[in-house]
């Protein structure tokens, strides 16, 4: 497994929309290395026939009726929205205006 | 590659084949409609108003869970079923995560690598007869994102200030149905796009899944193109155009995106994977935004919902439910119709089959069936810009009109009268007959009395007629109607101008 | 200090319903205890005085008016209970210890809360807790740290500190809590204090803002067993809303609380988990433990689970994971805080951005960066992937220990309370407080601490754990080792904490 470089961390920080200065970078870049050499030996023990869990206890067919059920109001919707207009959440520009 | 050859001129359609093989591969979202959410029970509604068919599991409030709406899957069974593919016995839901302001919780519930439905086909019928065989590769449920609405600017996401976002399609259930590749089309691609798309919008209706309505969202097909040298195995670079919103649409994308593709690599470029939007008013592409995160959506299997397995035995009743296929009910109902190719292709494009079989099926025959729907009511629907079909006519005021009509109570023009009276809601047919007094005037006092008015008012026609001009009577005609309001029956006045002149009729 | 406080929420239920005490006059100690030592122990982000002294009136009144609907009353109805500020309560701020949702109203109530308005349980406030309960000492919160009734100057253990220091000061009889990787459990060890992990699905999670959701399990804190196992009862059940909640109706878990016989309970001490990282004092603590058992006529047997040398791993991935996914909904949208970056251009893109790097803190990026990176393209096999490999493999080693044990035990904690900054600047040394705990998240078992004694005069935690839908058996056996300590020190290890208010 690769060293996780500095480079790789911009990157996930990129992914995770997280803004890092150069200081946390270098950080961050310097404890994930740690927290991911300890946590390496997992994949010498997961040996290929065993199988992934991804549910601790075992449940199927877990289904809803298609009955409506309680709903919000659009003041409701909205009532912690950081902005708000027309009765819909405003977000700045999608894009750069360029 | 300079920038010169990605703008390349588009190459003719018929140069563009001469060099090159289509390939194609769609990928077409069918929204469901359920009473309510994929995976939360706020409505599932088209046009109210915005964030009010919401709740905290549709918004991404923080703690809340979904839970997977059962009615979704057996649609999603069924729909499966329906292109001939394989319902897995085991399969979940991961999350697709990129970041994106219409997507409340920044990921989407979708499956990734557990489809429901794999491995299936569909025949598609071009309008000569000649059937192309559609692989399907799978179909898989995942759930829509909010409505963005770039404000500001252009209105137009480049450019625009800020946006306004509704979450109200937020969770709606949908279905995704991606197909293989499709060779082998050739010219025929751009058709067969359109037909793949019909099929596909005709079966979801059949199996009333979906609203299916192209022009609201319901059906959105995503057109993949490439191209490769003709006798070359080898896939080319493909586009893929989002979101084209009527069949009329996917056939020209695919058409436009050949020419384009084609004068890219005839100019010795080469094609940029990318997503191209639809321009409806110049019927061709442009390049879209390429996605930030589109590479890495770190998918993984979503704990907050469980495996579901599907059963034999519940395959098998949802397989007992499912409609004939649209194309064998076609074929049936042509036949059983005796109508012309043309006549029935009119039919289906009207969107009218369900109402002629219906019509049928109370007794009118079929020919008048199709008179009827394809004629007065269509027109009557086109004054009111609506579909026919979404009319408030039944089948069976249609049959009783007709009756009316043939047992000569009323002519054809009284009938359209009666028609429009009655989408007016005077109620049913007869009724405004008798209400109105539209009855057919055959009463000879009266009708007589007309008869001889407007032969004493137009001589030189009664000279005409006189002279062996028989069909001069359609002169009179016309005032005896006036007389009458109408209601003269005409082969009945034309009875009576004979007698009157000693003729025989 | 008044007496009402120190006595167990079962023995505060028998006087409510006797008419010996109102409700108000106990919640009302409950919040002169939190205005006396509060300000020092910081386990509160929210007092909610008012609603609570309303829904104590009203369990008076009804209890006064008698007849169906005073019989119909919930047996701990008129009882104070504090809630974890990661469960979200209609009326009070929900924060999740975060900046990130600093004056956030939830529109909605969590399960477990409605259950508790419907038995009217007064609702005391919220509790402090690690930043979105990432952490083991509460020094994430962005409210400042909890303090250990114990000794002011250590940690009240995590993420659920707030929830077990008010339970260890007298501030609250009943608390909930979640545990994700030992978030009730090792806070109740070192606060001297009870609190159980049930198995994965006994509580609907819905309405606890989500960690890592495949790991995360509500829970009670208590300063007893019995309290503890009560709470339990009434919190559980199946809910429709929670599509991962278990169907079968719920034990009588206050039933098996008060069952102490343990002549003939095969126990299994699991052999991975006791030597090195944990202090001598707790091992010498949890030996007499386990001698008091077998003198009570239990059998003590020896288990081997091999694969929980790479538990710690694999929860961190799996944690981490789950967890980046988890917060990726906090984006200045919808809800919470937005903030603009310094420089233009503001897009969308560049105020998420800013709003996550100012709302979060570094313990939860650190979290999602790892997460991030143990899902993305290229890394799920060798990472995510493998973790949900072993996590089938400690399935195993608990299906061959229970085999041989009714249930297991170990320490709760490798270490008693430690002070405050220590580990704070060392993430890895800070995640192996969670070494116990963790494997029973991974395995969705139930499992409980409970006080095992005092190491120079700070609580050692015991943990008991059981197979899945198990939970009866934990309280069963806590509850037993918990009646031969009190029995041997002639007092519970709760009671002896020190007297903040005499202490002034």
């Amino acid at each position: 497994m690769p060293e996780i470089s500095r480079a790789d961390v911009e990157h996930l920080s990129a992914l995770a929309h997280i803004a890092m200065t150069d200081e946390e970078l270098d950080k961050m870049t310097g404890e994930l290395g740690v927290i991911v050499d300890s946590v390496k030996s997992v994949q010498e023990a997961a040996a290929d026939e065993v199988p992934a869990t991804s549910h601790p206890v075992e449940l199927r067919n877990v289904f809803r009726r298609d009955e409506v059920g309680h709903v919000f109001t659009a003041e409701e919707s909205l009532a912690n929205a950081p902005d708000a207009q027309d009765g819909r959440f405003k977000v700045p520009a999608i894009m750069d205006g360029e | 590659m300079s920038q010169s050859t990605t703008d390349a001129a588009p190459l003719s359609f018929e140069a563009a084949l001469e060099t090159y093989e289509p390939v194609m591969g769609f990928e077409i979202h069918v929204e469901l409609n359920t009473a309510t959410k994929m995976f939360s029970s706020a409505p599932n509604a088209f046009g109210d108003d915005p964030n009010t068919n919401v709740n905290e599991v549709d918004l991404g409030m923080p703690g809340a869970l979904p839970v997977l709406n059962g009615a979704a899957v057996e649609s999603a069974i069924k729909l499966g079923l329906a292109l001939n593919c394989q319902i897995a016995s085991f399969c979940r839901f991961a999350r697709k995560q990129y970041f994106y302001p219409d997507t409340p919780k920044n990921w989407q519930t979708s499956q990734y690598d557990e489809p429901i439905a794999f491995d299936g086909h569909l025949d598609v019928e071009l309008d000569d007869g000649e059937v192309f065989r559609i692989e399907i590769e799978r179909a898989h449920m995942e759930e829509d994102a909010g409505k963005l609405t770039h404000a500001g600017g252009t209105g137009r996401i480049q450019g625009s200030e800020y946006s306004l976002v509704d979450y109200n399609r937020a969770g709606v259930p949908l279905i995704e149905i991606v197909t293989k590749p499709i060779t082998g089309a050739g010219a025929r691609a751009p058709e067969l796009a359109r037909a793949y798309a019909t099929a596909v919008r005709d079966i979801v209706k059949g199996l009333n899944i979906s609203e299916a309505r192209m022009e609201r969202g319901n059906v959105r097909c995503d057109a993949n193109v490439s191209l490769m040298p003709k006798g070359s195995a080898t896939f080319g670079t493909r586009s893929e155009t989002k979101n084209v919103n009527s069949l009329r649409a996917v056939e020209h994308a695919v058409h436009y995106e050949i020419r384009r593709h084609a004068g890219v690599l005839s100019a010795g470029g080469s094609v940029v994977q990318e997503t191209r939007h639809w321009k409806e008013d110049s019927r061709t592409t442009s390049s879209g935004r390429p996605k930030s995160d589109a590479d890495d959506y770190r998918y993984f299997p979503e704990p907050d919902l469980v495996p579901i397995s599907v059963t034999a035995d519940w395959v098998e009743q949802l397989r007992a439910q499912l409609p004939e296929p649209p194309a064998e009910r076609r074929r049936r109902l042509r036949e059983a119709w005796g109508f012309s190719e043309a006549e029935f292709r009119d039919v289906v494009a009207a969107g009218l089959i369900d109402q002629i079989e219906e019509t049928v099926a109370h007794g009118a025959a079929p020919a008048a069936a199709r008179k009827w729907w394809m004629g007065e009511i269509s027109r009557l629907a086109k004054t009111r810009d609506a579909d026919p079909a979404a009319l408030d006519v039944q089948p069976a005021t249609v049959v009783e009109l007709n009756q009316l009509v043939e047992q000569g109570r009323i002519n054809d023009k009284i009938a359209r009268q009666v028609l429009e009276h009655h989408l007016a809601g005077e109620g049913a047919p007869s009724h405004i007959v008798t209400v109105r007094g539209l009855e057919v005037v055959s009463d000879d006092g009266a009708l007589t009395a007309a008869v001889e008015k407007a032969m004493a008012e137009n001589p030189d026609v009664v000279e005409k007629v006189q002279g062996g001009k028989l069909k001069a009577i359609g002169a009179l005609i016309g005032p005896v109607m006036k007389e009458t309001q109408g209601q003269a029956d005409a082969a009945k006045v034309k009875e009576i101008v004979l007698e009157k002149l000693g003729m025989t009729p | 200090m008044s007496d009402l406080i120190t006595l167990t929420a079962a023995q505060m239920a028998a006087k409510l319903a006797a008419g010996e005490i109102s409700s108000v006059e106990l919640t009302q100690a409950h919040l002169d205890r939190i205005a006396a030592v509060d300000g020092e122990i910081n386990a509160f982000l929210h007092v909610n005085a008012d609603e609570a002294l309303e829904t104590a009136a009203e369990v008076d009144r009804l209890r006064a008016a008698g007849g169906a609907q005073a019989d119909a009353l919930h047996p701990l109805a008129g009882v104070p209970v504090a809630v974890k500020d990661l469960i979200v309560t209609r009326g009070q701020p929900t924060t999740s210890g975060s900046k990130m949702l600093e004056g956030w109203m939830s529109p909605y109530d969590a399960t477990v809360v409605t259950k508790i308005r419907q038995a009217k349980l007064p609702i005391l406030g919220k509790t402090n807790l690690d930043e979105f309960a990432m952490g083991s000492s509460t020094e994430h919160s962005a409210y400042g740290p909890t303090r250990n009734p114990w000794d002011t100057s250590r940690i009240p253990g995590g993420s659920g500190g707030g929830s077990a220091a008010a339970v260890a000061a007298f501030e609250a009889p009943l608390a909930l809590g979640t545990d994700t990787g030992g978030s009730i459990r090792q806070p109740a060890a070192v606060t001297g204090t009870v609190g159980t992990k049930p198995t994965y699905g006994s509580v609907s999670r819905y309405g606890a803002i989500a960690m890592a959701s495949s790991l995360d399990q509500i829970g009670p804190a208590a300063r007893t067993v019995e309290d503890a196992a009560l709470l339990h009862e009434l919190i559980a059940g199946h809910d429709p809303k929670d599509s991962t909640s278990l169907p079968e109706p719920v034990p009588g878990f206050g039933t098996a609380a008060g069952n102490h016989e343990v002549a003939g309970m095969r126990i299994g001490v699991i052999k991975q988990l006791q030597g090195t990282g944990y202090q001598d004092a707790v091992l010498a603590r949890f030996q007499e433990s386990l001698e008091l058992l077998r003198s009570a006529g239990a059998q003590i047997v020896e288990v081997d689970c091999p694969s929980f040398e790479y538990a710690l791993g694999a929860y961190y991935l799996i944690m981490s994971s789950e967890a980046s996914s988890n917060m990726a909904r906090f984006d200045g949208v919808r809800y919470g805080q937005r903030v603009l970056p310094d420089q233009p251009p503001v897009t969308i893109e560049r105020v998420m951005g800013a709003t996550r790097a100012a709302g979060f803190g570094e313990e939860v990026k650190r979290r999602i960066i790892l997460g991030t990176y143990a899902l993305s393209a290229g890394y799920y096999d060798a990472y995510y992937g493998s973790a949900q490999k072993i996590r089938t493999l400690i399935q195993r080693d608990f299906e061959a220990a229970f085999a041989s044990a009714d249930v297991l035990i170990s320490p709760t904690s490798p270490t008693v309370a430690f002070p405050l900054g220590e580990k704070l600047q060392d993430p890895m040394a800070m995640y192996l407080n969670d070494i116990a705990t963790i494997p029973a998240n991974l395995a969705g078992i139930p499992a409980i601490s409970v006080p095992g004694g005092l190491a120079e005069g700070l609580p050692v935690g015991v943990q008991f754990l059981a197979p899945a839908r198990g939970d009866a058996e934990v309280y069963h056996a806590g509850r037993a080792l918990e009646k031969l300590l009190n029995d041997d020190a002639g007092t519970p290890v709760w009671a002896q904490v020190p007297d903040m208010e005499v202490a002034k």
